[in-house]
């Protein structure tokens, strides 16, 4: 289970908006409990896919995400899943997502419709990493 | 000689919860190595069936990946830092859908 506040998704809605008509990206900062992910807050990163590719591709560099990874331990928090968009595309994970997932990350999904966010969902990859399944989001 | 070898939370289900570990170690590829004979689940998300390390992992020593130092070759000093860094992608589309 994902616990958000509404700011986080407003926070994560407007990343998107602001991004379109390329895909956002950033790691989501918080506390993991078991099976359970609070997120405190999200540190956004650019999208280092060329340019041309970013409205249906993201990726973070190795140094982006080492970075975020020692901010969130500077803070006390864990580095517990990874935002981004889908332009015009629906919140669901796709094959390529999958391919790049890892267990145990919650991964947010907002789609932005013509620049407007619409469905923001959560999705957590199995052990095995053959299947992404939708997480509950509880709301604080 | 020991570093401070620092695990991401997505691997830390195999580090039974441990964000950091000391390990003796005069090279990266040694303490990785360490660290997947203590912790043997860890393995497949650290190596390739080949015996090398997965491309989706990324190793930092201090700031700096190792990629541009040689390596798991890389040397290691006492006190040394030493980060598992996952590679994060992803997007909407694949050619198939």
């Amino acid at each position: 289970m994902l616990i958000l506040t509404r700011k986080i998704d407003a926070q994560i809605r407007t990343a998107g908006e602001d991004g379109y008509p390329n895909e956002c990206c950033g790691a989501l900062f918080g506390e993991a409990d078991g099976d359970t992910r609070t997120v405190s807050e999200i540190f956004p990163i650019a999208n280092a896919r060329e340019s041309d590719e970013q409205y249906h591709r993201f990726v973070i560099t190795p140094e982006d995400f080492m970075r975020a990874e020692l901010e969130a331990r500077r803070q006390g928090l864990d580095v517990v899943g990874i935002y981004h968009s889908h332009p015009d595309h629906p919140a669901e994970p796709s094959e390529y997502d999958r391919e790049h997932a890892l267990p145990f990350y919650s991964y947010i999904i907002v789609s932005v419709e013509k620049g407007t966010s619409e469905n923001l969902t959560s999705w957590e990859l199995s052990a095995d990493r053959e299947k992404f399944t939708r997480e509950v989001i509880s709301w604080l | 000689m020991a570093v401070t070898l620092l695990v991401p939370t997505a691997l830390r289900t195999f580090t039974d919860g441990k964000k950091e570990l000391e390990i003796a170690a005069t090279t990266v590829g040694e303490a990785v190595t360490a660290l997947a004979d203590t912790y043997p689940d860890i393995k497949k998300h650290l190596y390739e069936d080949s015996g090398e390390l997965r491309s989706f992992i990324n190793i930092f020593v201090g700031e700096t990946n190792i990629k541009s130092t040689g390596g798991l070759g890389t040397a290691v000093r006492d006190g040394d830092t030493v980060m598992l860094v996952p590679a994060i992608a992803g997007g909407a589309l694949t050619v198939n859908n």
